[in-house]
């Protein structure tokens, strides 16, 4: 029997504000529907980052949440970006997408050091971005969520976009990007939570855990029409 | 402006009410209240909603409600949080209405300053008077703040700051900014939760007002996580305050709390344990108020006596079926609710709605476990989100029976699958409003002319 798959779940207590909990869940579940063995790992400020962590989560805060856990994650900046050269599946939403980042820079001219995982830039927005989204990936298909956000964020060479927004604003309300990917990382502005409504990323997140783990991974299909129908639902409530 | 402290023993009638002086601006009030009455009749014969003459005279006169509450002897009394607002008010101008005060209250749920001036607008005389001794108000955060700005309160108490309609207000901490800016708007004294972090921590910025203080007691504490207890592995917040009135034990309907050195049990109709921390939170405040005044064997007397507010734990007896609409509206109000009331023995409905009163991001039904729902599972989900509320069930392993997005038939099948048992509905704002209506076809209810 080999060891559970260890879902790693950053800075639950800080960071936690949009139902990121459903991330984790969804995870969770997915694995131990299919079989596989899976735990949650929580880590928190000061806590070791687990080396054999098998998927990283991490959500979105409000703004006392940030400044909380900054110098915390700037610490473990080079082990996580280690970790992202390695191919370690990461999702992160909102207040950790924009951390995962180069750099958030407030509206009052205050510089926000972030960590560099992602090739990505965040400014304050003057204003917030708010309500139900619906982005196109080539990838996923329709990616469906909800944003809450004054944080306009643009991409760097290094960066794809997620998806492209159909409904929405996304990255910045301009460029029509939401979310950013390299490697096995993808950073989001869309919560609802995510993985819930969109499957087709958790058990992306999922196939590459056991690829790294098993050196191979088949994953059986479930039951979506309990998810479908919310998805159908999400995708047609107002903005 | 002081406090009314010179109250010999119970107020009555007449040690409290003076005769009206004539007040400021007769004629000013006189064309307001002709005005506001007229949109109000107009209203009605279209059957509209019951904000609409506040929102005409708050725009045509904006001091009418200061100038119709300044003379109130015991002043204006504002009631605001997250959480318990409505049966937090209903059990204050209860408790109040005991001790020989004529109380002027906003009706249960119209928590914005317009809905408190349509009620002003049917209880004032032509010159603009009001025949009351208080005015008690359940005020939402935000126009709590606009509210006070315009009538700054003598008393105000301050329930809980947790995440609910974010969307509308950003963040639980801007949530909190709000409510201390009504603390510092009050003239008279402010009363906190000394467990919620947020709250308690208003009162180092008030240098200058009198604080007191309402919680549960140690023993107790567990069981009313607050919002950064329900993530992660945090201690307790560490309440640092003493109490003016404590919540200490909680042995079914009865409750215990703790004032004066004293501990008094009383059976309490309201039902949900955060309903028992919401009396220890009214106890508190009428002790404000009435400072020495208060006797307290009517106190308990009436406590006992205070019923649900409108779909907070309500019981409705429709063709032989006990229908219970409880409120849910965060996942700390939806985690306790689930765990004060036993899911077995009746059938179980969860109407959720993504409507601008509720909240139009559902994630926070993603923070709350419905574990404990597992066995027996749940009848039916319902409301404009019963999809996604199925998928949320679907990954606690909770079987649904049903999902029917429309709450008028939802209900019929509901109660015809009930099959006799006590059926409970968990339900959103918007939808405990329409179950409301729903119900009130069916059978009388307070509140709703049929």
């Amino acid at each position: 029997m080999t060891d559970p798959i260890r879902i790693v779940h950053l800075y639950p207590r800080d960071m936690n504000i949009y139902g990121d909990h459903g991330n984790v869940l969804t995870l969770f579940r997915r694995l131990e529907w299919r079989g596989y063995r899976a735990e949650v790992h929580e880590v928190h400020r000061g806590d070791p980052l687990p080396i054999s962590g098998d998927i990283l989560v991490g959500g979105g805060g409000q703004d006392s949440g940030q400044v909380l856990v900054e110098a915390d994650l700037l610490a473990r900046g080079p082990e996580l970006r280690a970790m992202a050269d390695d191919g370690l599946p990461m999702l992160l939403v909102c207040g950790l997408y924009q951390m995962f980042g180069h750099v958030f820079r407030s509206g009052g001219g205050q510089v926000l050091e972030g960590i560099g995982v992602l090739d990505v830039e965040t400014v304050a927005g003057a204003d917030r971005l708010i309500g139900n989204v619906v982005a196109r990936s080539a990838e996923f298909g329709d990616v469906i969520g909800y944003e809450n956000h004054s944080g306009r964020t643009t991409l760097g060479p290094e960066a794809q976009p997620l998806a492209r927004v159909s409904r929405g604003a996304g990255n910045n309300g301009s460029d029509g990007t939401e979310g950013a990917r390299r490697d096995n990382v993808i950073g989001t502005y869309l919560h609802g939570a995510l993985l819930p409504k969109n499957p087709s990323i958790a058990d992306r997140l999922i196939s590459v855990a056991l690829e790294r783990r098993l050196g191979s991974a088949s994953l059986r299909e479930l039951d979506e029409s309990t998810t479908e129908a919310a998805r159908r639902l999400a995708a047609a409530r107002p903005r | 402006m002081t406090r009314v402290t010179d109250a010999p023993g119970r107020p009555s009638d007449a040690t409290v009410r003076r005769p009206h002086p004539l007040p400021k601006r007769p004629l000013r009030n006189a064309a307001t209240v002709l005005i506001g009455r007229g949109a109000r009749f107009l209203t009605r014969l279209r059957g509209g909603g019951t904000a609409f003459p506040g929102l005409i005279v708050e725009h045509l006169d904006r001091d009418f409600a200061a100038r119709a509450l300044a003379q109130l002897p015991y002043g204006v009394v504002v009631i605001s949080g997250t959480n318990g607002k409505t049966t937090t008010t209903r059990v204050v101008t209860e408790l109040l209405r005991g001790q020989g005060l004529a109380v002027f209250t906003n009706p249960s749920g119209s928590n914005y300053s317009r809905g408190v001036v349509s009620a002003l607008l049917g209880r004032v005389d032509l010159l603009g008077r009001l025949d009351a001794d208080v005015a008690v108000l359940e005020l939402d955060e935000a126009h709590g703040v606009l509210f006070a700005d315009a009538v700054p309160p003598r008393f105000a108490l301050l329930l809980n700051v947790l995440r609910d309609q974010l969307d509308r207000f950003g963040e639980i901490d801007h949530t909190a900014e709000l409510l201390q800016a009504i603390a510092a708007r009050t003239t008279g004294a402010v009363v906190l939760n000394r467990d919620d972090r947020r709250i308690a921590a208003i009162a180092a910025s008030l240098p200058h007002t009198p604080v007191r203080f309402f919680g549960v007691g140690a023993s107790l504490a567990g069981r009313f996580p607050g919002d950064d207890e329900m993530h992660g592995r945090e201690q307790q917040h560490q309440a640092v305050h003493d109490a003016d009135v404590l919540l200490t034990a909680i042995d079914s309907a009865r409750a215990t709390f703790d004032f004066d050195g004293t501990s008094h049990a009383v059976d309490l109709r309201l039902r949900g344990s955060y309903n028992m921390v919401n009396a220890a939170a009214a106890i508190a405040l009428v002790r404000a108020v009435l400072g020495d005044g208060v006797e307290d064997t009517e106190l308990l007397r009436t406590l006992s006596a205070v019923t649900p507010a409108f779909g907070r734990g309500e019981t409705i007896e429709v063709h032989g079926t006990a229908v219970e609409l409880v409120l849910v509206k965060n996942p700390a109000g939806f985690r306790l609710a689930i765990q004060s009331f036993d899911a077995a023995d009746c059938a179980t409905v969860i109407a959720i709605n993504d409507h601008d009163n509720d909240s139009r991001d559902v994630s926070w039904l993603w923070d709350v476990d419905f574990g404990s729902l597992r066995h027996p599972g749940v009848d039916l989900v319902t409301g404009t989100r019963a999809a996604e509320m199925a998928l949320r069930l679907r990954y606690d392993d909770v079987p649904v029976a049903h999902v029917e997005s429309d709450l008028r038939r939802a209900l019929d099948r509901a109660l015809a699958l009930a099959g006799g048992r006590p059926l409970r509905i968990y339900c959103t704002y918007t939808a405990m409003l329409q179950l409301r209506r729903l119900l009130a076809a069916m059978t009388p209810l307070e509140g709703i002319d049929r």
